[in-house]
């Protein structure tokens, strides 16, 4: 049997669009290993998340609903992400590298002892045997590898697969144990979540998105959000405008941040660090916004514009709502 | 506190758009780029030096800091940086880059720790070369200690540190009880992201990492550092990922300077239609 076994994100009781993205691995990685696959729906709320997950066309929803479960934490949710794998023999165990399917995964591979590839950007099968696509080196290379074991384990990388639209059907739901936790579980306690609250869509899922740089200072938001709001766009933000503390560090788009491939990616005030291209040059259209003709950031935009981003934003913001008028 | 870091050297991270891929793509050139260590490995670094500060005597750690990394003996120059910067004593586990994996890494480290004994495993959340985000996770399961991944904040308190993680979404605490495993992210070389017992919670830091004085590098040359074979860690040698080739990703065209924004919002609506 070659089937792959997707691990759906659930947080606060409902599904995460993440989990889009690994249905679209899973469906090619299944067509390339001539097998199906499955999905486990593991969280607290799991029951109602298998609902909306039955009509991707697996072949079984395994649902683990339970109230532990609440709040993810690793060593409580692995084993039973690695029972699941190790009953069904799923040759393919994948989430998305959402930090929840980064901070599971690596665990879940080595408990299988199947080897690991992350944040993959693509699949192919060759002569029955996966060949993943992997971002390295900030993005400046990608690297073809193959996992050398029976089992294995992938993240996949949000931006680069397609969230997947249902297929109609109905898939069995079926339930699923939960595992005991891990050794370490008791030694862990969940304090808090303190959540970045936001109307606007996520950074993973924007179509859109405006990222300021440091050099909007206090202003930030006064000149950021209405711009995202006139093109129904996800905020951003440089490494050092997070740092500095004008935006939220959840607004960090980079190599080690978010990494997004919107149609539209608008920057201002960014030079364009090696880093943060890493986590933007995927995108379909970029608009660069700075006062030094010279910034690194002109090198990947498809429009520059060199000027005061403190006029040339709300400007931009007032035209862009003129033209939806 | 007894701290074990496990540093990596990579290729110059602000030059890694200089990396060369030969034709064929078998390996990538990395000839005549500058070695660094990892940037988290640094934050990890600094950040077991500040949980570490204040010992009960002046100049005097409140507990060890070792450092170790995997490699040929040209990486001992990175350990040798991490002693200047304050770390007590460094291991080298001898090995040639290319018999390594996360896997095998964690495996040995496991071994390692067995050994060493130490009340937390501090690392940085990812190497930037190879950008797998993956040994910390690994060893945490192979120990069955607690992990806290990505953290941004530490605070030290009886027995267990509280861990501010960045996480999609917004900062998730977690409180782990020692030995535990965590990995560090950027922002926890912010001046108020650490505090052990013995810091004083109004002390700031500087911002970033520390550098060594020339006395303390002279210093460092004199601290222990043992070299350990990587089969005496791990019998299982055995790679779980191989990497056949290796290509650049697509360069994007030349774009173009727009002369205003009335300019802009025209090709935005008419030539790329995006608006």
């Amino acid at each position: 049997m070659a089937d792959i076994l997707v691990v759906a994100e659930i947080s606060d009781g409902s599904l995460k669009k993440t989990t889009h993205s690994a249905i679209a691995f899973a469906r090619e990685a299944a067509k390339g290993l001539g097998g199906g696959f499955s999905i486990l729906a593991l969280g607290q709320g799991a029951r109602a998340a298998a609902q909306e997950l039955a009509g991707f066309g697996a072949k079984s929803v395994l649902v683990t609903d339970d109230a532990s479960l609440a709040n993810y934490v690793a060593e409580r949710f692995e084993n039973t992400v690695i029972e699941a794998a190790k009953q069904g023999g799923y040759a393919v165990v994948v989430a998305t590298a959402s930090s929840f399917g980064k901070d599971l995964m690596p665990r879940v591979a080595v408990a299988l002892d199947a080897g690991f590839a992350s944040d993959i950007a693509a699949v192919k099968a060759e002569g029955g045997k996966l060949v993943y696509k992997r971002p390295m080196f900030a993005g400046n290379a990608y690297g073809y590898c193959t996992l050398t074991t029976s089992v294995q384990v992938v993240t996949v990388r949000q931006s680069e697969f397609a969230p997947a639209e249902p297929s109609g059907g109905s898939s069995p739901a079926q339930d699923f144990p939960l595992a005991p936790p891990s050794p370490g579980a008791e030694r862990v306690e969940f304090v808090s979540f303190d959540q970045v609250k936001s109307s606007r869509p996520s950074l993973g899922e924007a179509k859109v998105v405006v990222s300021g740089g440091r050099a909007l200072k206090e202003r930030f938001n006064e000149i950021i959000e209405p711009l995202a709001d006139s093109l129904g766009a996800a905020i951003g933000a440089s490494r050092a405008a997070c740092d500095a503390g004008y935006a939220p560090s959840d607004y960090q788009v980079g190599q080690t941040g978010k990494i997004v491939a919107p149609r539209l990616y608008v920057a201002a005030g960014i030079s364009g660090a090696i880093q943060h291209l890493a986590g933007m040059k995927g995108s379909k259209v970029i608009v660069a916004i700075n006062k030094d003709p010279d910034a690194p950031i002109f090198q990947v935009a498809d429009y520059g514009l060199v000027g005061d981003l403190f006029q040339i934003v709300p400007e931009l913001t007032q035209a862009v709502r003129a033209n939806k008028g | 506190m007894k701290i074990l870091v496990p540093l990596k050297r990579v290729a110059d991270p602000d030059n890694a758009n200089k990396i060369k891929i030969p034709a064929g793509g078998a390996a990538i050139d990395t000839t005549g780029l500058e070695w660094k260590p990892n940037p988290f490995d640094e934050y990890a670094v600094e950040t077991a030096l500040r949980l570490t500060e204040n010992g009960a005597t002046p100049k005097t750690r409140a507990g060890e800091v070792v450092v170790v990394t995997f490699g040929p003996k040209e990486t001992e120059a990175t350990l040798r940086q991490a002693l200047a910067t304050g770390a007590d004593k460094a291991v080298r586990v001898d090995a040639k880059d290319g018999e390594l994996d996360g896997a095998l890494v964690a495996r040995a480290l496991k071994t390692l720790v067995e050994r060493e004994k130490p009340d937390l495993v501090l690392m940085g959340k990812q190497a930037v070369d190879g950008d797998s985000n993956q040994v910390g996770q690994m060893l945490a399961r192979l120990l069955g200690w607690p992990q806290a991944t990505f953290a941004a904040t530490i605070k030290e308190e009886g027995g267990a540190l509280l861990v501010g993680r960045e996480v999609d979404g917004g900062v998730l605490s977690l409180r782990v009880k020692l030995p535990a495993v965590v990995t560090v992210d950027l922002r926890i070389v912010a001046p108020t992201s650490v505090y052990s017992k013995q810091t004083a919670p109004t002390f700031k830091y500087n911002e970033g990492v520390r550098f060594a004085a020339l006395p303390a590098i002279m210093q460092a040359k004199k601290k222990p550092l043992a070299e350990v074979k990587l089969a005496e860690l791990s019998a299982d040698a055995a790679l779980r990922i191989q990497y056949s080739t290796f290509e650049p990703p697509p360069a994007r065209k030349a774009g173009i300077k727009v002369k205003d924004v009335p300019d802009l919002v025209n090709r935005l609506k008419n030539e790329a239609k995006v608006l």
